[in-house]
């Protein structure tokens, strides 16, 4: 099975709008299972209108609540805490030694040694996660509710579920969105792919966060081809962006052009692919082709339990 | 005054907005780039790079000398960090979160501090648009950058963030990353003022939904920059109005804008009609600033 993961560094370089024409393009030839691995903010959905099937919970971590009532009021909480999630008590409001929710690590430590066993350890419901029906497809995807951590254990849920679904289903391919940065939710989108796609743009940032991912994708051995969008915003950048490509070793899938149809499907909620033909549709045809004809790698087990989360 | 740009969806506009504030701000200001996995703010602003220090983690180190492979660490850490294998206990450095809880629970102790690198802080200044104006040229600058392969940005982003001053002698900018989990509100939290750079499109209103949703309960002043005015739909400006966020701008869609961005260029400078524009939501940005000091000020 293949596993191919769209991502960008840099934030708002077409990574969805692209995933999705990839989507409906595979499923003229087979199929693919689609997932987006974008918890934090997905919007792979908006595009392709998935019916869900099946919901369930995501729970993972745990966070410190204060017992009012047993709380000796010792402070001993305060010092322990290495996040600054204690909060002192206040005269203001009459509130004791309370924990701040969007601090806590969860680590146990202040639970451990509180002399008077004040402080519980509750596990945190953090998301919902969905298998659904598009129209390209099956598809897996989640929403961490805001302000939640551990995205990179759900991004690991929603490979394994996908890679187990797609291979009861007899599809070849998981398709993948990612997340923009390269910090855990990325890491983990990663882990175990046959291919990543990278979809830069010919800017100072989109040039600097192409490096960095690329290079997090060299740092976990697996191969990088990359997308210039907007390419005639810079031809400059372009050209540089493909001579770093070439020189790097890392494929060059082909050039998008800077076109508002990808913002005219985006509002008719489709796929560029979906609309009557342009060049930017033809081009990401072409590069599909690329895409397909790149030396095939089977996906390897992801190490799901060592996947470090933030 | 902390002012932190933010956005749910990236890529709109965070940093342009953020870069063109910090040229023009008419008050001592300092410019923070808290989008440690991705910091671009310097290939806009251009700073003199004067500093750079490792930032590093503190994880457990094992004496085995002492240690008696009891396994009361690996039982206790939650990040699966540690791990009795045979004769040996494993360290995963990488897992940890720095909690110290290890070196707490260790009857022997055997463990000790060590270090992991988590990236760098990097410091300089850059130059504003102040010159000859008798307001100071030049500002600070001061940005995290994660290492490639390292996990966790929020520990690094702690530590940039220990280092802003605490007198608010200056304003300070932060670009934000982008998202809506816990690096986006570490950066956003310590915040007095929260701007969230959104565009009108669909995706751009999804991702402003999950970011007012995420930042409103902390209590802050909040305000809309719309970028890319006149693309896509209306539905951004139509939930503002329905949720009575303000919107403290609107950048309208310019190819021309797009190109000084892909030079490197601050748009306020390289484009005359957004300098206005810019210098309107600066005066937003302290306005919704002011009331709120002032609303504290009434209540206490």
């Amino acid at each position: 099975m293949r596993e191919i993961v769209v991502i960008s560094g840099k934030g708002g370089t077409g990574k969805t709008s692209i995933t999705a024409a990839f989507a409906h393009l595979a499923s003229l030839q087979g199929g693919a299972m689609i997932c987006d691995l974008d918890v934090d903010a997905p919007d792979l959905h908006l595009l392709l209108g998935p019916k869900h099937f099946e919901e369930h919970e995501f729970r993972s971590g745990f966070e410190a609540v204060i017992d009012q009532e047993t709380c000796v009021a010792c402070g001993m909480c305060v010092d322990l805490c290495r996040y600054g999630a204690v909060r002192k008590p206040s005269w203001d409001d009459f509130a004791g030694y309370g924990i701040d929710p969007l601090r806590c690590e969860g680590c146990k430590v202040c639970v451990q040694f509180c002399p008077a066993g004040a402080i519980g350890f509750t596990e945190k419901h953090c998301g919902q996660w969905y298998a659904s029906d598009t129209r390209f497809g099956p598809m897996i995807h989640a929403q961490l509710f805001p302000g939640e951590e551990n995205s990179g254990r759900l991004v690991a849920l929603l490979k394994k579920e996908a890679r187990t679904r797609a291979e009861a289903l007899g599809l070849g391919l998981v398709l993948c969105d990612g997340a923009p940065g390269i910090g855990c939710p990325v890491i983990s989108s990663l882990s175990g792919a046959s291919q990543a796609v990278i979809v830069t743009e010919p800017t100072p940032s989109g040039r600097h966060d192409l490096e960095r991912v690329a290079d997090l994708c060299r740092h976990f051995r697996i191969p990088a081809a990359v997308i210039i969008n907007k390419f005639d915003l810079n031809l400059q950048n372009t050209a540089d962006i493909e001579a770093y490509c070439l020189d790097q070793g890392h494929a060059l899938l082909g050039l998008l052009p800077h076109d508002e149809v990808v913002v005219r499907a985006m509002v008719q909620a489709k796929c560029v692919t979906e609309l009557p033909d342009t060049p930017f549709s033809q081009a990401l045809r072409s590069i599909w082709e690329q895409l397909a004809s790149l030396e095939p790698r089977a996906a390897r087990p992801a190490l799901f339990h060592s996947t470090p989360t933030a | 005054m902390i002012y932190a740009i933010a956005s749910g969806k990236g890529g709109t506009g965070k940093t342009t907005v953020t870069a063109s504030l910090a040229v023009l701000w008419d008050r001592p200001v300092m410019a923070v780039d808290l989008d440690v996995e991705e910091p671009n703010l310097h290939l806009f602003l251009h700073p003199e790079l004067t500093g750079e220090e490792p930032a590093l983690m503190e994880v457990p180190v094992v004496d085995t000398a002492r240690c008696t492979l009891c396994g009361q660490c690996a039982a206790f850490c939650q990040f699966k960090a540690l791990s009795v294998m045979g004769k040996t206990l494993l360290i995963f450095p990488e897992m940890c979160h720095g909690c110290g809880g290890c070196q707490l629970v260790c009857p022997e102790k055997a463990l000790s501090p060590g270090g992991r690198e988590l990236g760098q802080i990097v410091s300089g200044h850059f130059r504003t648009d102040h010159v000859g104006s008798g307001r100071p040229e030049d500002a600070p600058f001061l940005m995290g950058r994660l290492r490639v392969g390292e996990a966790m940005s929020p520990p690094l982003m702690r530590q940039v963030k220990a280092r802003l001053p605490e007198s608010g002698a200056a304003d300070i900018l932060i670009d934000s990353p982008p998202g809506v989990s816990c690096p986006a509100v570490n950066a956003v939290m310590d915040a007095d003022v929260i701007v969230l750079v959104t565009e009108p499109t669909p995706f751009g209103l999804h991702d402003f939904r999950l970011a007012v949703e995420a930042f409103r309960p902390l209590g802050k002043p909040l305000g809309a920059v719309i970028n890319r005015a006149g693309i896509g739909d209306t539905s951004v400006q139509d939930f503002c109005r329905a949720e009575g966020i303000p919107v403290w701008a609107q950048i309208p869609f310019n190819r021309a804008v797009a190109e000084a961005y892909s030079r490197g260029e601050v748009v306020a400078r390289a484009v005359p009609e957004l300098r206005a524009v810019m210098l309107a939501l600066m005066a937003q940005m302290q306005g919704a600033a002011a009331a709120s000091k002032k609303q504290e000020a009434d209540h206490a």
